[in-house]
């Protein structure tokens, strides 16, 4: 047997936490997972389940592996695997992230009949005109007149918010929450305003100044200099 | 080579024709050579407006279909020599007759013989607004202050924006002053503050445009009527002169206001 190990076993307050090697091959580390399993009696003597916390390092594991791991560690035993953890995300994933966290900056009009998707946030330097609509992942930011519809955290989202310049939207839309707009004229705001979903969970439009309270998570620099 | 500048609106009944009509008219008064195309095939009424509606012998499906030449099919007006000329729309058959190649054909077949061919485009945004844009170099959105109007102008505009052509350019239409003065009816700065695209000129609603178009005769012809006077203007802006927007009586300062007070915090 070599030196190095394949599978290391360590008992935490929460659990097991496994660390599968990402140097040995995937059917070496799974038939070491499996003997080490087997005679760790002690687990056998639990009553309650034990939750296995499991690490792969720089390995990234396929569908059919974390299959054929679930099996080894649940069989027979009353062992259940709480998560799977890499060091590495596939490329699609990396993809994903960087587009739902890319701000899109966009120089142009939504006019009627338009519709404007992005994945992430979207900077708009234009207005959205009545019968338009702009759609976004993430947040919405419009430098110009709101007239039409805005639709921030599409799907699911429900932290995401919408900020305008000027607000004269005909709905708003964050995540599944529709909300329009009153049927009598309000006075026309001047002001940049923000609208999100609050705790009763209406979409409200408020003072920009409320989002740094409400919304901490929305800075995105890097810390560092002044 | 001549210039095509297609003539829509997106909404009916906001004055494509009657404008396509006036500019063609005003442009020939220039001395430019001028051809106007109806593309509102089994609905037309560009000769109507014009007067030729019983010199039509061919129209512009046959030309698209081949049954005639284009130099068959048009029609001559007689006011102003050989400078002004209608492509007539068929009347008999739909918007699908012709297709937008065949547009494109003939349009730069008549490029070759005109200093301008003005298409007249039917309202709405199917086959016969594609056909209508097929073969223009440029267009003129026309609307009138109303939302309904607006909104569909900003439709057009949107759809004109993804073609390959020059920007689009504005002109509002049956603005009423009293009206505008009253708070009843949207101002020039509302409209060109939601489209947001170059304001070519502004028409003032004017008893003298039907008059005209009972009579069959164009009321640019007519020098002392303020829709006239408009339609000479936006001709003469087209040809690429400044010339000043007409100031309507009861606007106060007009819609440059603002950017003038920018530049005057330069001095």
């Amino acid at each position: 047997m070599p030196r190095t190990q394949k599978v290391t076993i360590k008992g935490t307050k929460d659990g097991l936490s496994l660390f599968l090697s990402d140097t040995s091959s995937f059917h070496e580390v799974l038939e070491e997972l499996d003997a080490k399993l087997a005679i760790a009696e002690k687990f056998k003597d639990e009553t309650h389940l034990l939750n296995v916390r499991i690490h792969t390092g720089n390995r990234l594991l396929t569908d059919q592996q974390i299959e054929e791991i679930e099996h080894v560690v649940s069989k027979e035993r009353n062992l259940q695997i709480s998560s799977i953890e890499a060091d590495v995300i596939s490329k699609d994933e990396a993809d994903r992230l960087v587009k739902e966290t890319q701000v899109h900056v966009v120089n142009k009009i939504i006019r009627s009949g338009q519709v404007f998707r992005v994945q992430g946030d979207l900077l708009l330097i234009g207005d959205v005109n009545p019968g338009g609509k702009v759609i976004a992942s993430g947040n919405i930011f419009i430098m110009g007149v709101l007239k039409g519809v805005a639709h921030a955290g599409y799907p699911e989202n429900r932290e995401a918010v919408i900020v305008g310049a000027q607000m004269r939207p005909g709905q708003l839309r964050i995540a599944d929450q529709i909300s329009r707009a009153p049927d009598d004229e309000e006075p026309v705001q001047n002001e940049t305003e923000c609208a999100y979903i609050n705790q009763e969970n209406e979409i409200i439009i408020d003072r920009l100044q409320v989002l740094r309270r409400i919304r901490p998570e929305l800075n995105r620099f890097i810390e560092g200099g002044e | 080579m001549g210039e095509a500048i297609v003539i829509t609106s997106g909404k009916g009944g906001v004055g494509k024709t009657t404008t396509t009509a006036n500019l063609g008219t005003a442009l020939a008064m220039q001395g430019k050579k001028v051809c106007l195309v109806d593309t509102d095939i089994g609905l037309r009424n560009l000769d109507v407006i014009l007067g030729l509606e019983n010199r039509i012998i061919y129209d512009l499906v046959d030309v698209a279909e081949g049954r005639c030449k284009i130099q068959q099919a048009l029609v001559r007006d007689k006011r102003f020599d050989d400078l002004l000329w209608l492509l007539p729309a068929a009347q008999s058959s739909d918007k699908t007759a012709v297709n937008g190649e065949q547009m494109k054909t003939i349009v730069n077949e008549l490029k070759k013989d005109f200093d301008y061919i003005l298409i007249d485009c039917p309202a709405g945004i199917e086959q016969g607004f594609q056909n209508a844009i097929a073969g223009a170099d440029q267009s003129i959105v026309v609307t009138t202050p109303e939302h309904s109007a607006v909104r569909d102008a900003d439709r057009i505009i949107g759809l004109l924006e993804k073609e390959p052509m020059d920007p689009p350019r504005l002109i509002i239409n049956r603005i009423r002053t009293n009206m505008v003065k009253d708070g009843n009816m949207l101002d020039v700065n509302d409209v060109t503050n939601i489209l947001a695209i170059e304001l070519l000129g502004i028409v003032a609603d004017d008893d003298e445009v039907l008059k005209a178009s009972y009579h069959g005769e164009p009321v640019v012809l007519n020098p002392n009527t303020s829709a006239g006077i408009a339609y000479r203007n936006i001709a003469r802006r087209i040809l690429g002169e400044s010339v000043p927007l007409q100031q309507l009586d009861n606007e106060p300062n007009g819609f440059f206001s603002r950017i003038k007070k920018f530049f005057g915090a330069r001095v």
